[in-house]
C-alpha cells in the first residue's frame, strides 16, 4: 500500500511535465471531476431535503406549513402537534405494535434461518439440491398472487386484528436461509462441526454451541434487514388490522392522512417519530444494512 | 478421548441414537421454512387459482362458493377500469423505472471515480430513502407536492427565474396531485427518489468489479471522463443493468404504496394513479369480490411473466453474448 503522498512523489519523479495527478482513483480529468462532484452533491441534497422538511413541518402548525413562501426553518409548535397527534390516535401504542411485530419476526427469522442455513450448508442429504432449488424458486413468486388468499385465510383462521397473522408467516424467509447458508458454508470450517460431533455433541448442540456463536456478523445483517422490512410493512398490516388500537405506525399515519381536515403538523410529527428509529439504526449499522439489503441482488 | 474406554454396549447405543439424529437432523432443520411455505405460500396460491374460477363474497360462508368457469377472467378483460389500471401501471413502471437507471449509472460512475474516503458516507446518504417507510415518504411528498403552497412548486417557479436554464422549469405552479396529467409524474418522482440510491449501489458494485487498469490505460491515452464512461463502464455494466432493470420491472408492476398514499387511496384525478394492485385491493376490500380479485392477480402475474421473459430475451442473452 502506498499513501497518496508517496504515490504523488513517485509519479512526480519519472515524468516532469505531467500535471499533478488527482487523488482518489485518479483516472478522471479535472473538468469531469468537478462535474462528478457537482452531480453527487446535487443528488445528496435532493435526497436529504424531504427528511429535512419532515422535521421542519413536525414543528409547525397547519397554517405555517402551507404559507408562502414555504417555511424553511423550524417553528415552536412541536408540543401542540404532539398533543394533537395523541388526541387522534394512540400513537405510542401504534409504535409499540410496530416494535412488537418487528422484534418477534426478527427473532424467529434469525432462529429458523440460521438453523435452515446450517442444514443446507453443513449436511449432505437426499434431495438437498432439489429442496434448495425449490427454496430459491420461491423467491421468484411475485407477492401479487398471495394478497387476496392471504386475507381470506387469515379471516378464516380468525387472525384478523392479531399480530400473529403477520409474524407467523414471517418466521422464516427463503432469502434469510440463502444468506445464512452462504455465510456458514464459506466461513465456518467443517472440521469444527466434525470435532464437536466426536466430542459427543448432538446435532442441535452443534448448532447452538458451534454455529450460532460464529454467525454473529451474518445474523446481524439478516436481523437488521428483517427488522427494517417488518417495521416498514404496510400492505400486510392494512389487510389484517382493523382497529386503531392494533394499528402499526405506518397504518396510523395512513389513517391520520385520510381524515377530513388533516392536522398536517401532527401527522408530520408522527411521520418523524416513525422514521427516526430507523434513521438511528441506520446511523449505527449502515454497512450491515446496505450489505444485507443489496445481498439478494448482488450475490444472487 | 479417554472416556471411549468405557463399556462398549453403551457406546453402541449412543452410536445408534447419534446416527439416527444425525441422519434426520438436516430435514428437521430445514423443515420450518418448508412448512411455512406450504401453509402460507403454496396453499394460498393454489387456493387463489381455485378462487379465480369461483364467485364468492367473503362475508358469507364457504358453502356459497359457486363455480363460474372463466367468467371472472372475462369480467376483468371487459372491464375498462382493469385496462386503465394496467395502462397506468405500465406507464408508471416506465416513467419511474427508466429515469432511475439513467440517473443511477452516471451517479455510480461519479462516486466510483472521485470519492475515496467519503464513499461510504455518500452511499449511505443515497441509501436513506430505501430504508424509510414508503408510507412516511409518501406522506412527506404529499405535502411537498401541495399545489399553491408546496415546496416543490416554489422551488420550480424560482428556478424558472434563473437566466439561461430558467426555460427548463415551469413558470406556473403545477397541480401535481389534482390534475390528471400530473398524477403519474408525481408518483413516478417519489418512486425515482426512493430507488435511485438503491440502483446506484448495485451499479457501484458492478463498476468496482471492472479492472482499474482499463481506466488507467484509457487515461494515459487521453480519454476524457465521458469517453471512459461511454466505452468502458457502460459495456461492462451490462450484466448489472440486466439484473437491476429486471428488479425494477418486477417491482414497478406491483406498485401499490406510493400511489395509494399519494392519491389518498382514491386513485387520484381521473383515476390516473390507480395501479392494478390497488384495483385488485379495492375489488377485494371494497367490492368484496374475491373471485374477480383473484383472477386479476393471475392476469397481472401473466403480464409480469411475459415482460420478464421478453426482458430476458432482449437483454439477458445479448448481454451474455456481448461479454464473450
Amino acid at each position: 500500500m502506498t499513501t497518496p503522498s508517496q504515490a504523488r512523489a513517485q509519479s512526480a519523479q519519472p515524468v516532469p511535465p505531467a500535471p499533478a495527478r488527482p487523488r482518489g482513483r485518479g483516472h478522471l480529468p479535472p473538468l469531469s471531476r468537478w462535474a462528478a462532484f457537482a452531480l453527487i452533491l446535487l443528488g445528496a441534497v435532493l435526497t436529504v431535503a424531504p427528511f429535512y422538511y419532515m422535521f421542519v413541518f413536525a414543528s409547525l402548525d397547519r397554517a405555517e406549513i402551507f404559507q408562502l413562501p414555504p417555511p424553511a426553518w423550524f417553528g415552536d409548535n412541536a408540543a401542540q402537534n404532539y398533543g394533537a397527534l395523541l388526541e387522534r390516535t394512540p400513537f405510542w401504542r401504534n409504535l409499540w405494535n410496530s416494535l412488537y411485530l418487528a422484534v418477534l419476526t426478527t427473532v424467529f427469522t434469525l432462529f429458523f434461518c440460521t438453523l435452515g442455513g446450517f442444514g443446507f450448508a453443513m449436511y449432505s442429504f437426499k434431495g438437498r439440491e432439489a429442496l434448495f432449488g425449490l427454496l430459491l424458486a420461491t423467491m421468484l413468486i411475485p407477492s401479487t398472487l398471495n394478497i387476496v388468499p392471504y386475507a381470506l385465510i387469515m379471516q378464516a383462521l380468525g387472525w384478523i386484528d392479531q399480530p400473529r397473522a403477520l409474524w407467523v408467516p414471517g418466521m422464516a424467509s427463503a432469502f434469510g436461509i440463502f444468506l445464512m447458508r452462504q455465510y456458514i458454508g464459506s466461513s465456518i470450517p467443517r472440521e469444527l462441526v466434525e470435532a464437536a460431533r466426536i466430542d459427543g455433541a448432538t446435532e442441535f448442540g452443534i448448532f447452538r454451541r458451534v454455529i450460532v456463536p460464529l454467525c454473529g456478523p451474518a445474523m446481524a445483517t439478516l436481523g437488521l434487514v428483517t427488522f427494517v422490512q417488518s417495521w416498514n410493512a404496510f400492505l400486510g398490516p392494512l389487510i389484517i388490522f382493523r382497529s386503531a388500537e392494533t394499528y402499526t405506525a405506518p397504518l396510523a399515519l395512513r389513517t391520520l392522512q385520510g381524515l377530513a381536515n388533516t392536522d398536517w403538523g401532527a401527522l408530520m410529527l408522527g411521520v418523524a417519530l416513525t422514521v427516526l428509529p430507523l434513521l438511528v439504526l441506520f446511523a449505527l449499522a449502515s454497512r450491515q444494512l446496505i450489505e444485507g439489503l443489496t445481498a439478494g441482488a448482488t450475490k444472487g | 478421548m479417554t472416556p471411549s474406554v468405557s463399556s462398549p454396549p453403551q457406546g453402541r447405543r449412543a452410536g445408534g441414537w447419534s446416527e439416527f439424529q444425525r441422519r434426520y437432523a438436516p430435514y428437521l432443520f430445514i423443515s420450518p421454512f418448508f412448512l411455512l411455505f406450504f401453509a402460507f405460500g403454496l396453499f394460498p396460491i393454489l387456493f387463489n387459482a381455485y378462487l379465480s374460477f369461483m364467485e364468492w363474497q367473503p362475508g358469507t360462508g364457504l358453502g356459497d362458493m359457486k363455480f363460474v368457469g372463466l367468467r371472472n377472467y372475462t369480467d376483468n378483460l371487459t372491464d375498462p377500469a382493469f385496462w386503465q389500471s394496467l395502462k397506468n401501471t405500465a406507464i408508471l413502471a416506465l416513467l419511474s423505472g427508466l429515469p432511475q437507471h439513467l440517473l443511477a449509472i452516471p451517479l455510480a460512475f461519479a462516486v466510483a471515480g472521485v470519492l475515496k474516503r467519503m464513499q461510504h458516507l455518500v452511499t449511505a446518504v443515497y441509501f436513506l430513502p430505501y430504508i424509510t417507510s414508503i408510507v412516511a415518504i409518501s406522506v412527506i411528498f404529499f405535502t411537498l407536492f401541495s399545489w399553491q403552497y408546496g415546496v416543490i412548486n416554489a422551488a420550480l417557479v424560482s428556478l424558472h427565474q434563473l437566466p439561461l436554464i430558467g426555460g427548463l422549469f415551469p413558470a406556473e405552479k403545477i397541480n401535481w396531485l389534482g390534475q390528471k396529467e400530473y398524477v403519474q409524474p408525481a408518483i413516478a418522482l417519489v418512486v425515482i427518489w426512493r430507488y435511485v440510491g438503491w440502483n446506484m449501489l448495485l451499479y457501484l458494485a458492478g463498476i468496482q468489479s471492472i479492472p482499474k487498469e482499463l481506466y488507467e490505460a484509457a487515461s494515459v491515452d487521453g480519454a476524457t471522463g465521458g469517453q471512459q464512461f461511454r466505452f468502458i463502464t457502460l459495456p461492462l455494466l451490462r450484466p448489472t443493468m440486466f439484473m437491476a432493470v429486471t428488479l425494477s420491472l418486477i417491482g414497478g408492476f406491483q406498485l401499490f404504496e406510493e400511489p395509494f398514499i399519494l392519491t389518498n387511496g382514491s386513485g387520484g384525478a381521473g383515476q390516473a394513479g390507480l395501479t392494478t394492485i390497488m384495483y385488485m385491493y379495492r375489488t377485494y376490500a371494497q367490492y368484496s369480490d374475491a373471485g374477480v380479485a383473484a383472477a386479476m392477480s393471475w392476469l397481472l402475474f401473466a403480464v409480469i411473466g411475459v415482460l420478464t421473459f421478453l426482458n430476458n430475451r432482449a437483454f439477458g442473452r445479448s448481454g451474455l453474448a456481448g461479454r464473450d
